[in-house]
């Protein structure tokens, strides 16, 4: 087995892995750091499959603008959920 | 019960996946060989770089109502945020650190998105990541605390938003009179181009910033 053919059998694995678990998992805040994780192997996979034009967006808007987006609505949310406990 | 639903669930989402993958693998040969098509045409479209030649002149018609769609989602978010809040938020404050070093990294990334401006016409690169790096850089600063969240956004950042997509028809409306929308002239191609997409990389940016700092206006 080549290194290449191993990494990228390893890059399947993992991008099956983060799509499975962000999807499966009860936390919102982990899903959502799994779909970060998820974007960031795309990326790679994009840059595997010779589309570094869709790497790049895809890392930039897919995983950054997207998961910070994400992000600020986990923030959102959980102080709506705290809030009438006060 | 919810055990069997789940399986059912299971099966039939594994059958959709065979489906799926059994009409991937029964499609026909592509009747018209797009990617010949593209390098033979290379040279006249001003741009080395076969993505770009296609985004900006070949398909330019694409890559314009996709601006244009980008600007309505905005517009969406702001006619939200407007129901949300009416006074403006300023940022809360960082930990220095951070603030440190968005302040060492918000320049580089500008420098980082003006590269792939440039960098779009010959390699990987060109408007769009251009304006998602100018747009990290915005969140980035968001952040941090140093960039106050867009309330009430004002006449100088509206102009900002709308330049790209104004730029971008105004060179498709240039070329009317010689022949079609969005017809460039070979040997104006080239700097007509940047121009459009240097308009689009600080539209696309402040765009896609806005879609953050409009929402973050929204924590009460």
């Amino acid at each position: 087995m080549t290194p290449a053919l191993a990494f990228d059998l390893l890059l399947i694995a993992a991008l099956l892995w983060s799509a499975a678990r962000a999807l499966i998992t009860a936390d919102v805040f982990r899903a959502v750091v799994l779909f970060i994780v998820f974007g960031l192997l795309m990326a790679l996979a994009w840059a595997r499959l010779g589309a570094p034009d869709i790497a790049l967006a895809e890392a930039a808007i897919g995983a950054g603008l997207t998961g910070a987006l994400l992000l600020d609505a986990v923030g959102h949310l959980r102080a709506k959920w705290r809030g009438p406990e006060r | 019960m919810k055990a069997w639903l789940t399986a059912l669930i299971a099966l039939l989402c594994s059958g959709l996946a065979l489906a799926l993958g059994a009409a991937m693998l029964a499609l026909p040969e592509f009747a018209v060989r797009l990617p010949g098509q593209v390098a033979a045409n290379l040279d006249a479209s001003g741009v080395a770089h076969p993505v770009t030649a296609v985004l900006l002149n070949f398909r330019g018609y694409d890559t314009l109502l996709e601006v244009a769609v980008l600007l309505l989602a905005l517009l969406g978010v702001f006619a939200l945020s407007r129901h949300a809040s009416d006074h403006a938020h300023p940022a809360a404050p960082a930990h220095p650190v951070l603030q440190t070093l968005a302040r060492l990294l918000a320049p580089l990334m500008v420098l980082v998105a003006g590269y792939l401006l440039w960098i779009g016409a010959y390699a990987p690169g060109g408007a769009f990541q251009a304006g998602a790096v100018l747009a990290a850089a915005g969140v980035l600063l968001r952040l941090a605390g140093l960039l106050p969240a867009w309330a009430q956004p004002g006449r100088l950042l509206r102009g900002g938003l709308a330049l790209g997509l104004l730029v971008f028809l105004a060179v498709a409306v240039a070329g009317l009179p010689q022949g079609e929308l969005l017809h460039y002239p070979p040997a104006l191609a080239s700097p007509l181009i940047l121009l459009v997409e240097a308009g689009l990389t600080l539209s696309i940016g402040l765009t896609l910033a806005g879609l953050y700092l409009a929402s973050a206006g929204w924590r009460q």
